[in-house]
């Protein structure tokens, strides 16, 4: 359960975020989770309910864009999607591939505010 | 108000969109001119009742990550090679350090920090007058950090150190996450677990650059199928280096010596 800890520091930046910008209020956020980033969703939105409403981000929709994944083939060069499992297989030649290009993202996209 | 050109901002009159990485409003549509924060300000001040919105792209393990690469520095300053060993508790981390400390430790200078959730046991298993060791307890914290890392490696003395294992808390899953600074990440897998770890827990060993199957001597009597698991992690960690070992026997011993041997020489 480390979603915890994540979304403390996640929690975090978003209080900052709402200083900086004369917020009073956070009314949404939006995170992007990579597929390989090794974390859950459901941990995650388990994590915001419990921690938020303790804050400025109490009250605000938690949105999660999932990232799939896209590998590079070392042996022919295409670069491909995963559509799903993680055994990225290149679709041209075949060959597996560990050269990850997305799907480890593990941060937040957008926020919104309310100013008083 | 809006022109139908833009997308539909659900805001009501005084509010208004900023995209903070391309500057540009919503409604009314204009340009940034002045920077940023004294447009929103000045925007803020106009309005009695306003909806920012900004696009971001804020990681959330931002502060790990710094201090990871804060310790990667520190450690390829003083010339040392740190290797992060991950696996679930009971894959021979501890045995396998042991001998490693005791053989290739003699020959160049080793240091263990070793993390576990409570007692210092591991750490006075690998306790030895030639390798300094620091027993990192983490309460009920599921991984080591950069943070616990970065105030264990003041703890010790790195004097004359080449090589640091890292041994993280048993667990194939939050370690993938947390970035500690090291050189090289070793995933170990034992032959008492199933040949298909490798498939259910893919975010680890995508991350490795080296993959250990160890306890290979007992293989045979648990029925483990050495070819199906080494075909399984070829196909989730292409990537990754394997060597099968076991640090009961000695065998696969010299190749993991003859890895080690090559991130001395190139530190």
């Amino acid at each position: 359960m480390h979603e915890v800890g994540i979304m403390e520091s996640a929690l975090d930046a978003v209080r900052h975020q709402a200083v900086k910008h004369g917020a009073d209020r956070v009314t949404r956020i939006v995170l992007r989770i990579g597929v390989l980033s090794g974390v859950d969703e459901e941990a995650l939105r388990f994590a915001f309910e419990a921690l938020a409403p303790h804050g400025v981000a109490a009250g605000a929709a938690l949105e999660i864009e999932t990232v799939a994944a896209r590998a590079h083939c070392p042996h022919c060069g295409t670069d491909f999607g995963v559509e799903r499992g993680f055994i990225f297989q290149c679709p041209q030649c075949h060959e597996y591939s560990g050269d990850i290009r997305a799907g480890r993202e593990l941060g937040i996209a957008r926020l919104e505010f309310s100013t008083p | 108000m809006s022109s139908p050109a833009t997308p539909p901002a659900p805001v009501g009159e005084p509010g208004f969109r900023i995209n903070a990485l391309t500057g540009a409003v919503a409604t009314p549509a204009r340009s940034l001119s002045a920077p940023l924060s004294a447009e929103i300000n000045a925007a803020l001040s106009a309005s009695p009742r306003g909806e920012v919105a900004i696009d971001v792209n804020i990681p959330l393990l931002e502060k790990n990550d710094i201090l990871a690469e804060r310790n990667r520095g520190y450690f390829l300053g003083r010339g040392l090679a740190a290797l992060n060993l991950v696996s679930s508790p009971g894959a021979g981390k501890t045995t396998l350090l042991e001998r490693t400390l005791d053989e290739f430790g003699r020959r160049t200078k080793c240091a263990v920090l070793v993390g576990d959730l409570e007692t210092d046991n591991d750490g006075r298993r690998l306790s030895r007058p030639h390798a300094p060791v620091a027993q990192i307890t983490t309460g009920t914290v599921c991984h080591l950090d950069a943070g616990m890392i970065a105030r264990a490696a003041q703890s010790i003395n790195l004097e004359g150190v080449r090589i640091l294992f890292i041994e993280n808390v048993g667990n194939l899953v939050c370690p993938a996450s947390f970035d500690l600074g090291e050189q090289v990440r070793v995933v170990l897998l034992s032959t008492t677990e199933g040949e298909d770890k490798p498939l259910k827990y893919p975010p680890i060993f995508k991350s490795a650059h080296l993959v250990l199957l160890t306890k290979v001597d007992v293989a045979d009597v648990l029925g483990f199928k050495r070819d199906v698991a080494v075909e399984n992690i070829r196909r989730i960690a292409p990537q990754a280096r394997l060597i099968q070992l076991s640090a009961r026997t000695g065998e696969g011993i010299p190749e993991w010596y003859e890895f080690l041997q090559t991130l001395v020489v190139k530190s």
